[in-house]
């Protein structure tokens, strides 16, 4: 089917996300308003205004009732994400750069950047499940990697904390004591930035995308590596069907080299491989600009992209995409 | 190299004294390019025995003789005088200068020493001062230190040479005897360097050797594939073997950047060039020419780098490589170099002039050999403003002999273009137009091989058109043109025999509105890939010239390099490191079907490793055409045992790589299951786990849309 152009932001796209039944989709961007969507038919239905700063991530609560986004103005917010109040906001002294909420949406995981004086940490909110009693204070911080820490998600039970970035390492946390449990091997791990990464559906194992021109995937519990998709190009974003043994990778060059070099150049496509057998099944092109977010549906019926270029993309899939046979 | 290591222990007690942390990340040491500190690389040690000669630390030092003996009290003006002379070449060392002077007469003895800061001054003072005239009856004798040494060292005696006995040499064409008739090639990727097989059938590579480090800069296949020659700081070296490549011969030349082998493979010629002392000259070039298999210097030229740029690739700086063509197809019998007004011709006998003299021409700027016979094509541009036409002269060597010669008028620029039978020779001529404000081009065939060669001039159907390329068919009678000013030009094929009359030439068919600006012909021609490379992105075109139709067409996105195998069944394209993404090189079969692609960053070099001629005679070759359904039979069947057994091999591993999987989801799902009462209380009890999810339920929803009274009256 003809995909859908979304084009509500001004700036480029950071971050997609699905809402658990899959008629919502909420994006961010370097413009300062998350948007939240129509997952169906890609209309728009309103905006979370607040931020000051560039919106890098955003999560939304199991019952769809709670957003909460982390941007370059240092704070988090919780949203409602029905009537688009801020319910609460964090601060930092540091640009956040990822959210997630844990099983049961009570602990909220969010990272921040390196800034001023300031490392990058990992923090622990506890979420109060009436938000005029939401408090400030961290659970638990975690310090310790090098560089930005691009993404931070829970592991089973939320037990553990899986983070990466620009290090390179995937690191799982204990969320109790903030321990170290395991680092990523060097040998078989990724060799530049660890842009992005997604857990599959179940949380067994997730993917993660890197600089290196690769995406690896995971096993979530032992971190052993036991895919791996290369690709021509940086990976900026990640997605795995929940429907189907496919993962999607995109990406193009540095938004910095974008405009020095042909548009086909960066080849802005969104490609599927294979998960089981990492082999190309095929791409879906139309952004002008790299890829910097990608989502999939939980019905695994359709996916969006978000690019560089300040569109999203909505794609359902034809028919024929379910009896892809390789 | 003066061994100037510390040890370690002694790094340590230093570094103590002078309170550094002596933690060192090793990982993050790079070594600057071309400089090893010191450090001895593997393939090091066996340049030891050429830097013997240094080791006596006096390679800076010259000895300068035939000096006029002087008594004490002219010893200080002489000194002046000769620190005069000697400052002029190189910086001499604080007390570099020493001249002895006989303790009893008080008079000096004649000579005198000069240390240096560096050998290449001293070798440079010593080429230019030896023969030095300071007066009539003292002309310099200019000797390096070391060198008296070495002669020194000459045993008195003759001692009979040892005969090794005799170890047969590996067969170093077996790669030829492959039984799957599969071609080698080499790739060039980060610091490795591979040669691998194309297997073709089974859609993948399969590595005969590879090392890490093994060129420092490039590798190159000798002409007829049998040895794969290495660039490194201390000169060139060639490797080869039955099964894998081991080190053949080794060549010194320090800071060697260019090589060329002989068509034959018989001689490499090795190049170098070095910043001279004083910066407004120009660079000095060092050329050697080794015997490839002996590895002994057959003939080496030395001089300043003008001396080697003459004429050249119109006036562009540096030297045009190779500077020295070697003529005469496989015999590598003569060898040619462009100089001022002249050609000198060398023959590789006695590696000296050909009747000790250069072929004079005036103001001759540009030659070629004929790639098969003792031919030489020259050309000389036009002269006193017209005066004097331009020429294109065919020379037979050794003879000398003027065979055809053709006057050219208003030449602007003119290109040689030999087919590679020798057979034909076309003549890329651009004129000026009446104005001369713009050029056009035209083309001028000889036909060699007939009586008299003929000579017939070819212009395109619209000669104002910028020729793009020019490629002939190998092997073959046609030719392809790319021509044309607009973004998408045309291409042309022409033939050198037409159908009805053999002495013709005549065109075949231009294909119109191209995506291309490179030719490639298969080697056995007939096929052509038809390439659009840098503005064009990689747009290929698969054509067969024989039906003139497209067999296909495809895209390498930013290809680079484009080479045919030597056989002419596959066609290799590279995008090479000049691009930063996109690096690596895709295989396709000769007609443009995709066999295989392998992506490698920091891709530097592609090459098939050549092929010798086949021994079979041309009639021979032709009975195999002509009866190939016969001889190919077999092979068919060889192909699909080997496609059954591909698919068979591939099914299987995707049925394992699917087991595999099934089991470790299964294993997790277990896993998951025990812990689902856990997560059901991190929910306050949610009953609904992420597996279990979606219900499908129909909701009927009744929607009034519009509501009205009529009232129906009775009757």
């Amino acid at each position: 089917m003809r995909p859908i152009l979304m084009k509500g932001h001004e700036r480029p796209l950071t971050f997609l996300k699905y809402n658990r039944d899959g008629d919502l989709l909420f994006s961010c961007a370097k413009d300062h308003t998350p948007t939240i969507w129509f997952a169906d038919n890609g209309e728009r239905l309103g905006t979370y205004r607040g931020h000051n700063g560039a919106v890098w991530t955003c999560d939304v609560s199991r019952d769809s009732m709670r957003l909460i986004t982390g941007s370059a103005d240092q704070t988090v917010k919780l949203w409602n994400v029905q009537k688009g109040t801020q319910l609460y906001t964090f601060n930092f002294g540091s640009p956040a750069r990822s959210v997630e909420f844990a099983i049961g949406d009570k602990l909220a995981v969010i990272t921040t950047d390196p800034f001023m004086e300031l490392t990058s940490a990992i923090h622990v909110k506890r979420i109060a499940g009436d938000s005029t009693e939401q408090t400030e204070e961290s659970v638990l911080v975690i310090k310790g990697p090098q560089g930005r820490i691009n993404r931070a998600v829970w592991g089973p039970l939320n037990r553990t904390i899986i983070s990466a970035g620009e290090d390179a390492v995937i690191r799982i946390w204990d969320s109790e004591t903030g321990k170290l449990l395991k680092e990523s091997d060097k040998e078989s791990g990724h060799k530049k930035t660890i842009t992005s990464l997604t857990k599959a559906a179940d949380g067994s194992h997730f993917l993660s995308g890197s600089l290196d021109k690769s995406a690896k995937l995971w096993d979530t519990r032992t971190l052993t590596l036991i895919k791996t998709y290369s690709t021509e190009r940086p990976v900026n974003a990640v997605a795995m069907s929940p429907l189907l043994d496919h993962v999607v990778l995109g990406g193009g060059q540095d938004a910095s080299a974008v405009t020095t070099t042909d548009h086909r150049a960066g080849k802005f496509e969104a490609k599927f491989y294979d998960k089981i057998l990492q082999e190309e099944i095929g791409g879906v092109k139309g952004h002008f600009g790299p890829i910097n977010a990608l989502a999939f549906n939980p019905d695994g019926k359709s996916f969006s992209s978000g690019g560089e270029d300040g569109y999203m993309r909505l794609h359902h899939f034809d028919p024929d995409y379910f009896n892809i046979k390789i | 190299m003066a061994a100037e290591v510390m040890l370690m222990n002694e790094i340590e007690a230093k570094a103590a004294s002078m309170g550094i942390d002596l933690i060192i990340d090793f990982n993050s040491i790079q070594l600057p390019r071309g400089e090893d500190c010191g450090i001895v690389s593997d393939d090091e040690d066996v340049y030891h025995d050429d830097h013997l000669e240094f080791d006596s630390g006096f390679g800076n030092v010259i000895v300068v003789d035939n000096l006029p003996v002087v008594p004490r009290e002219k010893f200080e003006k002489l000194e002046g005088v000769i620190r005069k002379i000697y400052s002029q070449i190189g910086v001499i060392k604080e007390d570099g200068l020493w001249m002895p002077v006989d303790p009893e007469t008080k008079k000096t003895l004649g000579y005198c020493f000069i240390e240096y800061n560096t050998p290449q001054e001293a070798e440079l003072a010593k080429e230019k001062t030896n023969g030095y005239k300071l007066d009539r009856a003292h002309i310099f004798s200019v000797n390096m230190f070391d060198d008296f040494d070495k002669y020194m060292r000459v045993p008195d005696e003759w001692a009979p040479p040892e005969i090794k006995p005799y170890t047969p040499g590996e067969n170093l064409q077996k790669w030829l005897t492959d039984e799957k008739a599969r071609d080698q090639f080499v790739i060039r990727a980060g610091t490795d360097t591979e040669v691998l097989w194309n297997d073709a059938r089974q859609s993948k590579t399969e590595l005969v050797y590879k090392r890490t480090y093994w060129t420092e800069s490039f590798v190159q296949w000798s002409p007829l594939g049998t040895y794969l020659a290495t660039v490194h700081r201390q000169g060139a070296a060639v490797w080869g073997g039955a099964n894998t490549f081991n080190r053949l011969m080794r060549y010194a030349h320090p800071q060697v950047k260019l090589i060329d082998f002989s068509p034959g493979e018989k001689f490499l010629v090795t190049y170098s060039s070095h910043e001279p002392s004083n910066p407004r000259d120009a660079n000095r070039v060092v050329i050697n020419i080794f015997d490839v298999r002996t590895g002994k210097v057959m003939r080496d030229f030395k001089g300043s780098a003008d001396e080697f740029t003459i004429g050249g690739a119109g006036g562009v700086a540096g030297v045009s490589w190779p500077v020295f063509r070697w003529g005469g197809g496989k015999e590598d019998k003569y060898f040619a170099k462009l100089g001022k007004n002249m050609i000198s011709v060398y023959e590789t006998e006695t590696f000296s002039l050909i009747d000790k003299k250069s072929l004079k021409v005036e103001n001759v700027v540009d030659f070629s050999w004929s790639p098969t016979d003792l031919i030489l094509a020259l050309f000389v541009p036009e002269l006193g403003g017209g005066n004097q036409p331009a020429r294109v002269s065919l020379v037979q060597i050794p003879s000398k002999v003027e065979l055809r010669q053709k006057n050219l008028f208003s030449i602007s620029d003119c290109k040689m273009y030999w087919q590679s039978n020798g057979e034909y020779l076309a003549v890329k001529a651009d004129r000026y137009t009446k104005t001369k404000k713009s050029t056009y081009t035209g083309f001028e065939l000889f036909r060699i091989k007939e009586r008299d060669i003929p000579i017939e001039v070819l212009e395109l159907d619209n000669k104002n058109d910028k020729i793009i390329a020019f490629a002939w068919e190998p092997k073959g009678h046609r030719f392809a043109v790319i021509h044309g000013d607009n973004p998408r030009p045309d291409i042309s094929f022409y033939s050198m025999k037409s159908s009805h009359n053999l002495g013709r030439v005549s065109k075949l068919t231009t294909l119109k509105g191209k995506q291309a600006n490179a030719l490639f012909w298969s080697p056995g021609g007939r096929f052509i890939v038809l390439a659009g490379l840098k503005g064009f992105n990689g747009q290929l075109e698969f054509f067969n010239v024989d039906e003139l139709e497209t067999m296909a067409t495809a895209e390498h996105f930013m290809a680079t390099d484009i080479e045919w195998d030597p056989t002419g069944r596959y066609v290799a394209t590279a995008v090479t490191s000049v691009h930063e993404m996109e690096n690596g090189f895709n295989i396709w079969s000769f007609h443009g079907k995709l066999l295989y692609r392998i992506l490698k960053d920091h891709f530097f070099q592609f090459l098939w490793r050549p092929r010798p001629p086949p021994f079979l005679s041309a009639e021979k070759e032709e009975e195999i055409l002509k009866y190939l359904k016969k001889y190919s039979k077999k092979y068919d069947a060889e192909d699909q045992d080997v496609s059954m057994l591909l698919s068979e091999q591939d099914r299987e591993k995707r049925r394992m790589l699917k087991e595999e999987w099934e089991k470790w989801i299964s294993e997790w799902r277990r896993a998951s299951e025990e812990e689902k009462l856990e997560r059901q209380k991190l929910r306050d009890g949610e009953a609904s786990d992420e597996e279990e999810e979606y219900e499908a339920k129909e909701v009927e929803v009744e929607e009034i849309l519009d509501f009205s009274e009529e009232v129906l009256f009775e009757e």
